[in-house]
C-alpha cells in the first residue's frame, strides 16, 4: 500500500466495532452441556424407554419449529438450539413409562402453542417446555403421576420398591411416598432425611432427568460460574422452598431434593424469554417460583406444583419487569 | 481510597499489550497535511491564511470569535497548497487548510501562542480541546458557568477503550506536564481537590504519576472496566455523586479533563506551545503497532505507513477505540485534535455486520450491562416500531452510547444504532435532554 492509499474494500458500520462472541447458539449448547450428565445418568439407568422419550420429545419440539418456519414462509431457526433445549427439559421433566406419542404431543404443542403461535423465540409469555408438560399432565394425568422405574435399564438390578403403594398414589415420586406417610401419620413426624441419598445419586422413581439430584446441582452450578443463568432465580427459588417447608413442618431439604424443584429453579424458571429483565426482579421471581412450589405441593389439588408455579411467575414476568424497573443513573432527587 | 462501581459495564479483551510497553516515536512528516478547521465541537474557524502563503509550524491557521470553539494552528513550516473541503472521519467534508511542509522540519521550533492574562485565555490561544475523543474546547470547561461551583477536578486517565494506549504513554512519559497541568486547571477553576484516575492496568503509570504529583495531586486507582473513563461513571466513582438527569456534570461539583488535555495545557501555559500534534496508538494488524507523535492533519494512510503498514488480513480500519470510535471508509482522513487512536481491527475480531432481524430473547446481558442502568432492550423495540414516545419513556436521551448494550448482545441486534436513532428523531422533536 502506498502512502495515501485506500485499500478496497473498506468495511464501515456504526459503533462499537467489537463484540462478545457470545450467540444464542452458544448459550443453548452450554445449557445442553449442563444438562448432559443428568440425561446420560438418565439414559443410563431408564435404557432405551428414555432414548426414545428424548427423540420423541426433541423430535416433536424441533419438528415443530421447522415445519412452522416452513409453512409460515419465515427464516428457519432450528440453528439457535432453542427448540432442541426446550424438546430436551420437557424429555427429562417426564417419567420414564411416558409413552412415545405422548412424548411427541408435548413437544408439538411446547412449540407450536407455547412458542410459534406468540411469534417464537423471544416473544412467548410461558416457558414452552412446561406448557408442553402442562398440557401432558391435564391430558393425560394418570400417565405422567406413574412413575414405576421402567424394567429395561443398563443398569443391574431393579429395586422396584412395592408397586402397591405407588399405585394407589396420584403423586410424585419421592413426595407420594412422603405425602402417604404423612396421610398414615396424620402428621409430618416421619423421618424423611433416608430419600436423601436416593435423591442425591440414584432415584429411579420419578422423572427421567431427575435420577441424580447432585448432577442437577452440578450443572446448575456451571451455568451460573459461565454466567449463563443468574443465581438469583435458583437461590431465590432453592431457598424459598426450603425455608417454606421448614415453615410448614417438612423437611427442607427433602422439598428441595424431591419433585422437580431443582430441574425446574435451574433450568425450566431460568429460561431467559420468560423470566424477569432486572436483577430485582429476578430474586423475586425465583422466590415467587418457590413460594407457589410450596403452596401447590402442601396444599393443591395437583401433584403438579413445580410446572404450574412456574407457569404462574411466567405470567406475572411483565408485572415484575414493570415493578422492579431500574433507576435510571442520574434520575436521583439532588441532594442539597 | 475506595471506588464506586458502576452498574454493569463489560470486560473486552483490551488488546492494549501490543503498544502499551512501546515509547512515543515521532512519525514522519506526510508529503502534504490536510489540517481541518473544525476539528472540535462548536463553531468551525475561518481560515486566517490563504494559497500560497508561507507558513510557520504553530502559526494561527484559522479562528473565529464564538465562544465554544478552537483556533487551528499550522503544525509545520511551510506553503499552504490549498483551501477547501477535505473528507474527515466521521464521513463528512469540512473546510481544511492542506500544507506543503518545508524539507527540513525543527520540530522545536514554533511560534509561541500568545498569552492571555488567564489560563483559559492561553488555553483557548493555543487551540486545546478535549483530547479523550469529545473534542470539546477546554476553555469553554475552564470557566464554569456562574453558581456553579468546581469542588474536584478529576483528571481522566482511565482509557477504558480496548487497544489505545495514547495515554497510558503520555502519562508515563510526561508525568510532570499531566500533573502541571492539573494544578494549572485546578487554580484556573478553583477546585480544592485534584484526582488522578488511573485504570489497574496501568499502575505503571499511576507509579509515575504519584512520584511527580505534590500534595495537591491525588492519584487514584481505579478499577478496570468498560466504560470507567465515561464522564458520568468517573465522577460516580471518585465522588460518589450522580450527574443529575438533564444537568452539566459541573452540577456536582466535579469538572473531568482528560490528562492528555492536561499535558496539553502545561505546555501552552509554560512552554506557549499551541496544539499542533498529539500521540496517536496505531495498532491492531499493522506491521509494527506503537504510538506515534503525529502532526495534526496527516493522513491516516501515512501514519499506517508509518506503523509499517497493513498486516495480513485487515477488517474495520477505526479512529479512535473499537466501542466508540469510528469506521473508516477512506484513509486520506487526517489526524485531528480528538484520535487517540487508528485501529486495524483483525477480521475476526470485528463485530459481525447486524441485521436487527434478530429477535430479543430477552437474556438482560444489555440491561445488565447498561453503565446508565437504562433497559437498552427495551428502546431498541420502541425504536425499531419508530414509537419514539416509547423510547423517551425509557430514558433514551440518557444513553451514553457506550455501547456496552450492542458488544454483549447475543442476538447482535444493534442496540446503542437503535438508541441513537432514537434520540435523534427526540432531539429533532425538541425533546430536551
Amino acid at each position: 500500500m502506498s502512502a495515501g492509499a485506500t485499500p478496497a474494500p473498506m468495511k464501515v458500520a456504526a459503533s462499537p466495532h467489537i463484540a462478545a462472541r457470545e450467540n444464542v447458539t452458544h448459550i443453548m449448547l452450554w445449557v445442553v452441556a449442563a444438562l448432559a450428565p443428568a440425561t446420560l445418568w438418565g439414559v443410563w439407568n431408564m435404557g432405551m424407554v428414555a432414548v426414545v422419550l428424548l427423540a420423541s420429545c426433541i423430535g416433536g419440539s424441533v419438528g415443530t419449529e421447522w415445519l412452522w418456519n416452513r409453512l409460515a414462509k419465515r427464516t428457519q431457526t432450528l440453528w439457535d438450539g432453542s427448540a432442541l433445549v426446550t424438546g430436551l427439559l420437557l424429555a427429562l421433566a417426564l417419567p420414564p413409562r411416558t409413552p412415545w406419542w405422548m412424548g411427541l404431543a408435548g413437544g408439538i404443542v411446547a412449540i407450536g402453542l407455547a412458542k410459534m403461535l406468540f411469534g417464537g423465540l423471544g416473544w412467548n409469555l410461558f416457558n414452552p417446555a412446561l406448557v408442553g408438560r402442562a398440557f401432558l399432565s391435564v391430558s393425560w394425568m394418570g400417565v405422567l403421576a406413574d412413575v414405576r422405574p421402567f424394567p429395561g435399564g443398563w443398569y443391574s438390578a431393579i429395586d422396584v420398591p412395592a408397586t402397591g403403594t405407588l399405585d394407589a398414589i396420584n403423586g410424585a415420586t419421592r413426595l407420594a411416598i412422603a405425602a402417604a406417610d404423612r396421610a398414615a401419620d396424620g402428621g409430618y413426624g416421619i423421618d424423611l432425611t433416608r430419600y436423601y441419598e436416593p435423591l442425591l445419586l440414584r432415584n429411579l422413581e420419578g422423572s427421567f432427568g431427575e435420577v441424580s439430584g447432585l448432577l442437577l446441582i452440578a450443572g446448575g452450578l456451571l451455568l451460573i460460574a459461565k454466567r449463563i443463568i443468574d443465581w438469583r432465580i435458583p437461590a431465590g427459588y432453592i431457598a424459598t422452598v426450603a425455608l417454606m417447608s421448614w415453615a410448614f413442618g417438612s423437611d427442607p431439604l427433602f422439598n428441595v431434593l424431591a419433585g422437580g424443584v431443582l430441574l425446574g429453579a435451574f433450568f425450566m424458571a431460568t429460561d431467559y424469554v420468560t423470566s424477569p429483565m432486572t436483577r430485582t426482579g429476578r430474586l423475586v421471581f425465583g422466590c415467587g417460583c418457590g413460594l407457589f412450589n410450596v403452596v401447590v405441593r402442601f396444599f393443591g389439588p395437583m401433584p403438579e406444583a413445580t410446572t404450574f408455579a412456574i407457569l404462574f411467575m411466567n405470567g406475572l414476568v411483565p408485572l415484575i419487569d414493570r415493578g422492579f424497573a431500574p433507576r435510571t443513573f442520574g434520575w436521583v432527587k439532588r441532594r442539597g | 481510597m475506595a471506588t464506586r462501581a458502576f452498574n454493569g459495564g463489560i470486560h473486552p479483551a483490551d488488546r492494549k499489550d501490543a503498544t502499551s510497553a512501546l515509547a512515543v516515536t515521532r512519525a514522519r512528516v506526510p508529503q502534504v497535511l490536510r489540517v481541518p478547521l473544525s476539528q472540535h465541537l462548536g463553531a468551525p474557524c475561518a481560515p486566517t491564511v490563504g494559497k500560497g502563503d508561507r507558513v510557520l509550524r504553530g502559526q494561527v491557521i484559522g479562528d473565529v470569535e464564538a465562544m465554544v470553539s478552537a483556533p487551528v494552528h499550522s503544525p509545520v513550516t511551510g506553503e499552504v497548497v490549498e483551501i477547501g473541503p477535505v473528507l474527515v472521519a466521521s464521513g463528512a467534508r469540512v473546510q481544511a487548510v492542506s500544507i506543503a511542509p518545508d524539507e527540513v522540519q525543527e520540530f522545536d521550533r514554533f511560534e509561541p501562542v500568545e498569552r492571555g492574562a488567564t489560563v483559559p485565555e492561553t488555553v483557548r490561544a493555543a487551540g486545546i480541546v478535549g483530547m479523550g475523543g469529545a473534542a470539546f474546547p477546554t476553555a469553554v470547561k475552564l470557566q464554569p458557568p456562574k453558581g456553579m461551583e468546581v469542588r474536584t477536578l478529576i483528571l481522566n486517565g482511565c482509557e477504558c477503550e480496548p487497544y489505545l494506549t495514547c495515554d497510558h504513554r503520555t502519562m508515563l512519559e510526561y508525568p510532570e506536564r499531566v500533573v502541571r497541568g492539573a494544578e494549572l486547571i485546578a487554580s484556573a477553576v478553583g477546585a480544592t481537590r485534584t484526582v488522578i484516575a488511573v485504570e489497574d492496568n496501568k499502575r505503571d503509570a499511576a507509579a509515575a504519576l504519584e512520584e511527580r504529583a505534590g500534595a495537591s495531586v491525588e492519584v487514584m486507582v481505579v478499577p478496570t472496566r468498560y466504560p470507567q473513563g465515561a464522564e458520568k461513571q468517573l465522577i460516580w466513582a471518585v465522588i460518589g455523586s450522580e450527574v443529575p438527569h438533564g444537568k452539566l456534570p459541573a452540577a456536582t461539583g466535579a469538572l473531568v479533563h482528560n490528562v492528555s488535555t492536561a499535558a496539553a495545557v502545561a505546555d501552552a501555559v509554560d512552554r506557549g506551545r499551541p496544539l499542533m500534534e498529539r500521540v496517536v496508538t496505531v495498532t491492531g494488524n499493522v506491521r509494527n503497532p506503537g504510538n506515534y507523535l503525529a502532526l495534526l492533519g496527516t493522513p491516516v494512510a501515512d501514519l499506517i505507513e508509518a506503523a509499517g503498514g497493513l498486516h495480513g488480513e485487515y477488517g474495520r480500519i477505526i479512529a479512535g477505540g473499537p466501542m466508540t470510535g469510528m469506521a473508516l471508509a477512506d484513509l486520506s482522513v487526517p489526524v485531528v485534535k480528538g484520535m487517540g487512536g487508528i485501529v486495524v481491527l483483525d477480521p475476526g475480531d470485528t463485530a459481525p455486520a447486524v441485521h436487527g432481524d434478530q429477535p430479543c430473547i430477552r437474556c438482560s446481558r444489555c440491561s445488565d450491562a447498561c453503565p446508565m442502568m437504562l433497559e437498552p432492550f427495551a428502546i431498541g423495540i420502541y425504536a425499531n416500531r419508530a414509537d419514539w414516545d416509547g423510547t423517551q419513556r425509557f430514558h433514551a436521551l440518557d444513553c451514553i452510547e457506550c455501547g456496552c448494550c450492542s458488544y454483549v448482545c447475543p442476538t447482535r441486534r444493534p442496540l446503542v444504532q437503535l438508541i441513537r436513532r432514537a434520540k435523534q428523531v427526540l432531539l429533532e422533536k425538541g425533546a430536551s435532554l
